[in-house]
């Protein structure tokens, strides 16, 4: 045991692999990891942010997000997160995931089976998975990994497996992926 | 443990108390009929966990992020307790607000008192640091950690900490066996408030 004044910044213990939700190239240089809350208003800052960046850096980043909802405060979060997973499972993850940012203020859980028939899922299968919890231990896994990994609230970002500490408006988060697109 | 001065404030850091040191002793107003203490969890890892302020304006900020991980610290049977100089009426509301369900104890006076004894008060602001420290059920520092101040920790180091903490624990045990009782510990925690 030692005591640590200084700190190498936290790195993600959990890889990106095809478990995970990804969009990009595997032969990106840089992959920015987002750990995010769909009921968390920061994470909805984030959201459009993400989208600027991903058309900024086009083929040279991909994007992979995972959960990490905040049942406490958020009494929708782990049921939104739970419905990405479940839209996921039917091939449509991102839609399902934008969506549930777009709507924010609305994700109880009549609300999401309305989502998923707009996005064009098949709602009966949606509703079971929901109702059967059988992606809990998904969004569970992704919290886990999460904490080993450093993850400090929502939503948290990292570049290339490190914690990005500090501002994470367009500019400097744009600034740091650029940096690791540099030297990858 | 209010009233007693712990060590000097001095204007620079001189960093947090390191592991193998004995963790100071306080008692602090949880709410504002009730005090905590260290004394209070012997036998059980204690985590303590310094921050700066109640109410920093983020989502899931460290003691929301904690709350949500509660059960996984109690796995170990480890007590959190958040501290920082709030005081007493400030830390409820806080703690109402993010429903938190773990004590924040009020280092409100003599402002910083307990946080100076554990190196990691902030005299020019005023606050505490960032500081995480884990205890054995000894009172023995194992893990201690000092963040930026602005940088909120997580939770990775305290749960590497327990998870040591555990595993030389079941060593310890084993060996305290074929030792036989032994009450040395126990006096001198009673008897070293300010451990030195």
């Amino acid at each position: 045991m030692a005591t640590h004044t200084t700190n190498t910044k936290p790195q993600l213990t959990l890889p990106v692999t095809e478990r995970d939700h990804i969009q990009g190239p595997a032969t990106a240089p840089v992959t920015l990891v987002e750990y995010g809350d769909y009921q968390c208003p920061y994470c909805l800052q984030a959201y459009p942010i993400m989208i600027d960046i991903q058309e900024h850096m086009g083929d040279r980043m991909r994007l992979v997000f995972r959960n990490f909802p905040l049942t406490t405060l958020h009494s929708h979060a782990q049921h939104a997160a739970e419905a990405a997973e479940a839209a996921g499972a039917q091939g449509k993850f991102w839609e399902m995931h934008d969506y549930l940012f777009e709507h924010q203020d609305h994700l109880d859980d009549a609300a999401l089976l309305r989502y998923a028939a707009e996005i064009g899922l098949d709602v009966e299968r949606f509703s079971r998975d929901l109702k059967e919890h059988k992606f809990a231990a998904r969004v569970k896994e992704d919290f886990q990994s999460g904490i080993r990994s450093g993850v400090n609230g929502t939503p948290t970002f990292f570049i290339n497996g490190v914690r990005h500490d500090g501002a994470w408006d367009l500019e400097t988060l744009t600034a740091a992926i650029l940096a690791a697109a540099e030297h990858p | 443990m209010p009233g007693r001065t712990f060590g000097e404030i001095s204007a620079k850091p001189m960093g947090v108390l390191s592991a193998g040191m004995r963790a100071p002793q306080f008692a602090l107003n949880s709410t504002p009929d009730q005090k905590v203490s260290l004394n209070d969890f012997r036998g059980r890892p204690v985590i303590l966990a310094f921050y700066p302020a109640d109410w920093s304006p983020v989502c899931g900020d460290q003691m929301a992020l904690y709350n949500e991980i509660l059960p996984e610290f109690q796995r170990f049977n480890a007590e959190l307790i958040g501290i920082s100089v709030d005081g007493i009426w400030c830390h409820l509301a806080f703690a109402h607000d993010r429903k938190l369900r773990f004590p924040l104890l009020a280092d409100f006076e003599p402002k910083g008192a307990v946080a100076s004894a554990y190196g990691a008060y902030r005299a020019p602001e005023g606050t505490t640091e960032r500081a995480l420290f884990v205890i054995d059920g000894d009172g023995i520092i194992r893990w201690s950690y000092l963040s930026p101040v602005g940088i909120n920790p997580g939770a990775e180091g305290i749960l590497r900490a327990l998870e040591e903490l555990d595993q030389t624990q079941t060593t310890q045990d084993t060996q305290k066996e074929h030792r036989h009782g032994d009450a040395h510990d126990e006096h001198q925690a009673s008897t070293d408030p300010a451990g030195h």
